[in-house]
C-alpha cells in the first residue's frame, strides 16, 4: 500500500468517525429543539401528519396557558429556595467534617469514615416511608424545609471535601496557624475556606443539580399546590383532563432553559465536576 | 455545638510537652465537633429511617391505627403478589435494555472523544452530555410526547415512513419498556461517556508508546492496553448503572402521567413499593418490599461487580 493510498484510507475513516459523531450529537439534541417546536406550536399541530417539524409563534400564548395550570414562577423560586439552602448547608457541613477526617487524628476516625462511605449505597427508597412520617411529625410535611431536610444528608460531599484538603492543604501551613495561636476554627474560615472555594464549585454542582432534579421525595412530601417545586408542578400539566402539548411542552422548555444556560456557560466545570465526583 | 467556643477554652500551658498534648487534646475535640453535624443529621434521617424500615416490615399499619405484629405475614403478601413479580420483571427488563447499551456505546463514545486529531471535541462532549443535565422530569414529559399512542407522534410517524405500523408507547406490554429504556438511555449515556473518557485520559502515554515500539496496533492497544487499564472504571459504572437500574421510579412514573399506578406494563419496583405505602396505605407490606429490594439491589451488583471484574481475568486466562 503506498502513502497516498494509506492517507486516503485514513481520512475516509475519520469521515466516518465524524459522521458518526454528528449523528450522535443530533440525537442529544434533537429532543431539546423538538420540545421548542412543540412549545410555539398550537395544540392542534401534534394532529397533523407529517408532523410540524419547524417552530411556530406561540411561545407567548403557549406559556400563559402553563400558568393557569400551574403556578411557574412560584414552583421555580421554590426550587431555587430549596437547592441553594442545601447546597449552602452541605458545603458547610462537608468542609467542616472533610477538614476534621483530613487534618485531625481522633480516636475512631477511620471506622467513622467508613461508616459514612458506607451510608452511601444505601438506597434512599429504603428510610423513605419512615422519613415520610417523621417529617410529618415534626410538622413539616408539604412545607420546603421539610424537603430539604432530606437532601441535607450527603456522604459523598465529606468524601470530596476530605479528598481535596488533604491533597490541597500543606500541614506546615496549619502548624504554623496554630503557633501564631490560630484557633481551629479561625483555621478552617481563614485557610481552608479560601484554598477549597474550586472544590465548593464542583460539589455545589452537584449537590445543586441533584436537588434541583430530584423527584420522588419532593413527590411525596410536597401536596399543596402552593409549596410545589418546578418538578411536581410540571408532573402535573400531563395530568389534565385535556392534555394540550403544547402546554406541557411551553412548561418544560421554559424550566429546562435556565440550568440550560448555566450548563452552556460552565460547561467545563459542570462536566469535570462528574469525573470529581465518581471518579476520585 | 459552637466550634469556636470549644477551642478557645484553652489554658496558657507553659511546658512544651504539655503544650503539645493539649494541642493534641484540642483537635480531638475539635475533629469530633466537625463531624457531628454530618452524623447527627445521618442518626435522624439516614440510620433512624432505615432501622425503622426494617422493623415496620415485620408490623401490619396502616398509618393511623395502633401497629400489630405481623411476622413474616408482608414478606408473604409481597412474595406472593403477581404484581410484585411483574414489577420485577419490568425493572429487569428496563434495566437491562436502558443501561447495558449505555456502558457499550459509552466507551465507543469516550473512545472516539479522545482521538488526537478530532476536532469539535468540546461540542460534540457537551451535546452527548447535555441530557443528564436535564431534569428527570422534563425528560419524560418530552418522551411523552415523542413517544405517545397517537398515530401521528413523531416516532409512530417515524415508523409509518418505514413501512411499519403504529405502536402504543404508552399503554403496551413492550411499547412503554421499550420506549423508557431509551429515555434511560438517551438520558445516561452521556454521563457514562463522562466517567470512561476521564478513565481514558487517565492512562499514561508512555504505555502507548511503548506498545508502538513494540509494533502494537491500534485495536491491539485498544485490547490490551484500554480495556484493562478502563476496568475499574468499567465496575465503577455497572455497579452505579445496576443500583441505580433497580431504582428506576421517576422515569415511568411521570412518562406514563395518569396511568402510572393503575397499569403495570411498566410498574417498577419502587412504583409498586410507592403504591403500597401511598396510594393502599399499606406501610407494612411497602417496608417489606423496600427490604427485598434492598437485597435484590445488593445481590444484583454483587453478581454484576464480580462479573465484570471477572471480564479482562477471563480473558487473559484464555490466551
Amino acid at each position: 500500500m503506498n502513502n497516498l493510498e494509506k492517507a486516503r484510507k485514513l481520512s475516509v475513516g475519520k469521515l466516518l468517525i465524524y459522521v458518526f459523531l454528528s449523528l450522535t450529537a443530533l440525537l442529544s439534541l434533537f429532543p431539546f429543539y423538538w420540545m421548542f417546536v412543540m412549545a410555539t406550536s398550537p395544540s392542534s399541530a401534534y394532529n397533523s401528519i407529517p408532523p410540524t417539524i419547524t417552530p411556530g409563534n406561540l411561545l407567548v400564548e403557549n406559556f400563559k396557558k402553563v400558568l393557569n395550570q400551574i403556578d411557574f414562577f412560584h414552583s421555580m423560586w421554590n426550587s431555587f429556595v430549596i437547592c441553594a439552602v442545601v447546597t449552602l448547608v452541605v458545603l458547610f457541613i462537608s468542609s467542616l467534617a472533610g477538614f476534621a477526617f483530613a487534618k485531625f487524628a481522633f480516636r475512631g476516625k477511620n471506622i467513622l469514615f467508613a461508616a459514612i462511605l458506607l451510608t452511601m449505597i444505601i438506597p434512599p427508597q429504603l428510610g423513605l416511608i419512615p422519613q415520610y412520617f417523621l417529617i410529618s411529625k415534626a410538622g413539616l410535611l408539604d412545607t420546603l424545609p421539610g424537603v430539604m431536610v432530606l437532601f441535607f444528608l450527603n456522604p459523598l460531599g465529606i468524601f470530596l471535601m476530605r479528598q481535596y484538603i488533604s491533597e490541597s492543604v500543606p500541614d506546615e501551613l496549619i502548624e504554623a496557624a496554630k503557633l501564631d495561636g490560630c484557633s481551629n476554627f479561625r483555621i478552617y474560615r481563614s485557610i481552608i475556606l479560601p484554598i477549597i472555594l474550586p472544590a465548593f464549585a464542583t460539589l455545589g454542582i452537584i449537590v445543586f443539580t441533584a436537588a434541583w432534579g430530584e423527584f420522588l421525595w419532593q413527590f411525596t412530601v410536597l401536596r399543596d399546590p402552593e409549596n410545589y417545586t418546578i418538578q411536581v408542578a410540571l408532573a402535573q400539566l400531563s395530568n389534565t383532563r385535556n392534555v394540550d402539548f403544547g402546554m406541557i411542552m411551553s412548561g418544560v422548555f421554559w424550566a429546562t432553559v435556565p440550568l440550560l444556560v448555566v450548563f452552556l456557560l460552565f460547561n467545563r466545570l459542570f462536566i469535570s465536576s462528574i469525573t470529581d465526583g465518581s471518579v476520585k | 455545638m459552637d466550634p469556636v467556643k470549644a477551642n478557645t477554652v484553652t489554658n496558657k500551658v507553659k511546658v512544651r510537652k504539655k503544650r503539645y498534648r493539649s494541642e493534641a487534646k484540642k483537635d480531638m475535640i475539635s475533629g469530633y465537633l466537625y463531624i457531628a453535624p454530618f452524623f447527627i443529621i445521618f442518626a435522624i434521617i439516614g440510620l433512624y429511617p432505615v432501622l425503622f424500615s426494617i422493623y415496620l416490615g415485620f408490623q401490619k399499619w396502616n398509618g393511623l391505627s395502633p401497629m400489630t405484629f405481623a411476622g413474616l405475614d408482608n414478606f408473604k403478601v409481597v412474595l406472593t403478589d403477581p404484581l410484585f413479580w411483574k414489577s420485577v420483571y419490568n425493572t429487569i427488563v428496563m434495566g437491562i435494555m436502558g443501561t447495558a447499551p449505555q456502558l457499550v456505546f459509552g466507551i465507543i463514545f469516550a473512545y472516539l472523544l479522545n482521538l488526537a486529531f478530532l476536532k469539535f471535541k468540546n461540542f460534540f462532549r457537551v451535546t452527548i452530555f447535555m441530557p443528564y443535565i436535564t431534569s428527570m422530569v422534563a425528560v419524560a414529559l418530552i418522551f411523552s410526547v415523542l413517544f405517545s399512542d397517537h398515530e401521528s407522534s413523531l416516532v409512530n410517524y417515524v415508523l409509518s415512513l418505514a413501512g411499519l405500523d403504529p405502536v402504543n408507547w404508552g399503554s403496551s406490554e413492550w411499547g412503554t419498556k421499550i420506549a423508557i429504556s431509551i429515555m434511560v438511555f438517551w438520558r445516561w449515556v452521556g454521563y457514562n461517556t463522562i466517567i470512561y473518557l476521564a478513565g481514558i485520559q487517565s492512562i499514561p502515554n508512555d504505555l502507548y508508546e511503548a506498545a508502538t515500539i513494540d509494533g502494537a496496533n491500534k485495536f491491539q492497544q485498544l485490547r490490551f492496553i484500554t480495556m484493562p487499564m478502563l476496568k475499574p472504571f468499567i465496575v465503577l459504572t455497572v455497579f452505579t448503572s445496576t443500583v441505580g437500574a433497580l431504582q428506576l421510579f421517576s422515569e415511568p412514573t411521570v412518562f406514563l402521567g395518569t396511568s402510572a399506578f393503575t397499569r403495570d406494563e411498566a410498574m417498577t419496583i419502587v412504583m409498586y413499593l410507592y403504591r403500597d405505602a401511598f396510594k393502599l396505605q399499606s406501610f407494612g407490606t411497602a417496608s417489606a418490599t423496600a427490604i427485598i429490594l434492598l437485597v435484590l439491589i445488593s445481590v444484583f451488583a454483587a453478581i454484576n461487580v464480580f462479573l465484570t471484574s471477572g471480564i479482562g481475568r477471563k480473558r487473559r486466562g484464555g490466551q
